[in-house]
């Protein structure tokens, strides 16, 4: 037990201290997380009616984001499938910074979903054995379990894999392989659930075709490595953790070619629908042109056909994707950006437009939705960023399990915090 | 969790600056564990509502699912309930709880050929369910405005590809009969209009039901006599159903609904027209708080023309039937095979 309770110290210790610019990125999340909680108070005294919500469209900002993040949570898989299955060593030895990113982009998803609920104080009600719990039948039910199976399926393994590290064992493979080996395949499902979520139903015509799922696979996996490969530049900018350049190049690739199929994907999605042309594309209609005057989503669908399609070219030339300085970094935030608005604004939201009866009603969210969207964001930011640097000192080796040590040693004068200076960080 | 009066009547004053206790709580609860931050959501949706309302709320928030309560179980969420109506609204409330009838399926049956679009079935039905009146305003049926459709001789030539040969005629673009267009909020002064005819949706009440398939927490089910019910303490908000009904049918309490006492029907059964909470869906029973006991539903009472008819498809001599039988009817949107027992038909 000892060295547990240590191994929580000594990574709440190291993760305490951080440059300036570490403590403006701290407050600055806290801050946006603070804002949300004032938003979340507004919204569960009052209820929805303080978003912009309507019987047409039911769902929106909030959804997107649910929808958008199991994906980014998915790609983590594109960090742990090369490290273990093709046994990529710059990668695998990083592996549990992706297990990190999944860990809080599902926290992120738990967060969008109790604002996304209507009676969030009977959440129990889904809880098996004290509630009801509609399974097989009703999809969310799946997404339920896979999500939260993914959740603790990432976190024992990163938790397990960097208390190993830490106490300078070796992993009992018997033990973490097969955990390895089952979140690679329940990565995919979480995705492929949520897509099964919005595609089963026949009521919303732009979802109800066969293509979504695996088209969601591709956006998850153009989006989510692209927010890893940000974070991987963030982590060798500013701290002594160097990540090898293979490993970064391994995931632009990926991202490449996902967003090279998901481009496919949307191109095959307009033509089946739009060729036709029958009621059933006209969500497409009034995202892509506009219908009845209506235009809301229009700008939006074109900007992130420009932002992926930019981001593939960019992507597809070696020199460019070479370049860490700027062509890579922009290509992420491009691809990032141009998934979200095609998951939120461009799939989403136009479903519901026009509703069952034909009515076309536009959607703007509200400023309680957009704080609280921040705030949710922020928060798993936040997550993301302590969890990620308890591991980086973990990997580091600046937290180190020292038996002989004890507590009081931590705290005596002969200590001094590990600051890194500039020149030891660009070496 | 539940707190002293006169700080709720502040808070009402200042939403944004919530009282200290009350945010401790809610920080504290919010990231601890489900069950917690669902008290502290609860203990959040107490305050600022009225005393009735408050204590029954927290009887209420632990009751169980409607199907799985024991008959005593029943009894005390209804005694509760009609409680707090009473005292909520002022006037003596009863909360009925009869079961399906044996051997009863209902159906319904609307002649689109007679409807003119008074929607006085919209209002009765507001006025008999205790809908939200505003903000938000919730009404159960949509009666849509159809155009007859026109051609004329100048659209002859209007198409594309222009004018290499065209393709498509200028009156494609045209309503001509049925095409959902979702007009319902039409205000002449005077119906029915010329050129137009009338289509009223609500609740189908499918026999396969989609938004019961998807509801997480069987809160919506399908009762024995053909009623697709919903259980409004258990409903979780999720708002699964509501994307899933093809026929636009679920209503949603955005906000806390606005109910005028006065305006308030008393005869109220618990899975029909007793009044809502917020944050839960809704949607047409067929009046089962009147059906159950024999009567009409209130559209049909109301309908002026006699366009709207009720019954008992298990039984032969019922008007439903008669008519299944000998007019030419239709059900909306049958390719989906939700098997809806409301039909359309036509003289």
């Amino acid at each position: 037990m000892k060295p547990l309770i240590r191994f929580a110290l000594d990574s709440s210790m190291y993760v305490a201290r951080g440059s300036a610019i570490f403590y403006g990125w701290i407050i600055f999340l806290g801050f946006l997380s603070f804002l949300m909680l004032l938003g979340a108070y507004e919204q569960f005294t009052k209820g929805m009616i303080v978003t912009n919500y309507n019987d047409q469209v039911s769902w929106g900002l909030y959804e997107a984001q649910f929808v958008f993040l199991v994906g980014v949570a998915a790609a983590a898989v594109t960090v742990v499938f090369p490290s273990y299955v093709y046994h990529h060593k710059k990668m695998k030895e990083i592996v549990v910074l992706g297990e990190l990113l999944a860990v809080s982009a599902v926290c992120m998803v738990m967060i969008f979903i109790m604002f996304h609920m209507g009676r969030p104080d009977r959440l129990w009600h889904l809880i098996p054995v004290i509630g009801i719990f509609n399974w097989p039948h009703s999809m969310l039910t799946w997404d339920v379990v896979v999500l939260n199976g993914y959740l603790g399926l990432n976190a024992v393994c990163a938790f397990y894999y960097l208390y190993m590290k830490y106490t300078g064992r070796e992993v009992n493979k018997l033990f973490y392989m097969p955990l390895v080996y089952i979140s690679i395949v329940w990565a995919l499902s979480i995705h492929t659930v949520t897509a099964f979520l919005l595609n089963t139903m026949p009521a919303r015509p732009m979802w109800f075709h066969s293509s979504l799922p695996i088209k969601f696979i591709a956006t998850a996996f153009a989006a989510g490595p692209s927010m890893i490969i940000l974070s991987f530049l963030v982590i060798n900018k500013f701290t002594k953790l160097k990540i090898a350049d293979e490993a970064i190049e391994t995931l632009a690739q990926i991202v490449t070619w996902c967003l090279g199929i998901t481009i496919f994907l949307g191109l095959s999605e307009v033509v089946t629908e739009l060729y036709p042309s029958t009621e059933h594309s006209f969500s497409l209609q009034y995202l892509i042109f506009g219908k009845h005057g209506l235009t809301g989503l229009v700008v939006w669908y074109w900007s992130a056909v420009v932002l992926l399609l930019a981001a593939f070219f960019m992507l597809l030339t070696p020199s460019l994707r070479k370049n860490h300085k700027l062509w890579l970094p922009l290509a992420c935030v491009f691809t990032f950006a141009g998934v979200w608005i095609d998951k939120g604004m461009g799939l989403v939201v136009p479903a519901f437009i026009p509703s069952p009866i034909g009515e076309l009603s536009e959607y703007t969210p509200s400023a309680i939705e957009i704080v609280n969207t921040l705030g949710g964001w922020a928060t798993g930011l936040l997550i993301f960023t302590v969890l990620a640097k308890g591991a980086i000192g973990v990997l580091l080796g600046e937290v180190k399990y020292r038996a002989a040590t004890d507590l009081a040693s931590e705290f005596s004068s002969e200590w001094q915090p590990v600051v890194h200076s500039s020149e030891e960080i660009r070496k | 969790m539940s707190e002293p009066r006169d700080k709720d009547e502040k808070k009402k004053d200042a939403p944004l600056k919530p009282d200290e206790t009350s945010r401790r709580e809610f920080l504290g609860g919010a990231g601890l564990s489900v069950t917690a931050a669902a008290l502290s959501g609860a203990g959040a949706l107490l305050s600022g509502s009225d005393e009735a309302e408050a204590k029954a709320t927290w009887g209420e928030w632990f009751q169980k699912n409607y199907r799985l309560m024991t008959e005593d179980e029943k009894r005390e969420a209804v005694l509760r309930l009609e409680k707090r109506y009473t005292e909520e609204f002022g006037k003596k409330t009863t909360v009925d709880s009869a079961p399906a009838q044996e051997g009863v399926l209902f159906g319904y049956a609307l002649n689109i050929q007679k409807c003119i679009g008074c929607r006085r079935c919209v209002y009765a039905c507001v006025k008999e369910n205790n809908q939200s009146r505003d903000n938000p305003e919730i009404q159960w049926i949509r009666v849509l405005k159809m155009e007859k459709g026109n051609f004329l001789a100048e659209n002859m030539d209007k198409g594309y590809p222009d004018p290499a040969g065209i393709q498509v005629g200028g009156n494609a673009y045209q309503n001509s009969g049925v095409v959902l267009e979702g007009e319902h909020y039409y205000e002449p002064a005077e119906v029915p209009e010329k050129g137009h005819f009338y289509f009223p949706m609500q609740c189908m009440q499918c026999e396969k039901p989609p938004c019961v398939k998807v509801c997480p927490v069987r809160t919506t089910y399908r009762d024995p006599d053909g009623i697709v019910v919903i259980d409004y303490n258990w409903c979780i908000g999720c708002r699964m159903c509501i994307a899933a009904c093809p026929y636009w049918a679920r209503r949603f309490n955005w906000g806390e609904p606005n109910l005028p006492a006065e305006e308030m029907n008393p005869v109220t059964h618990y899975l029909g027209n007793r009044p809502r909470m917020k944050g839960v869906a809704e949607k047409c029973t067929f009046c089962l708080q009147r059906t159950r006991q024999g009567r009409y539903t209130a559209c049909v009472e109301v309908c002026p023309v006699g366009a709207r008819k009720f019954g008992n498809l298990l039984d032969p001599n019922s008007e439903v039937r008669k008519i299944l039988d000998k007019k030419k009817v239709f059900r909306l949107k049958a390719e989906l095979n939700t098997y809806p027992k409301f039909f359309y038909f036509m003289d």
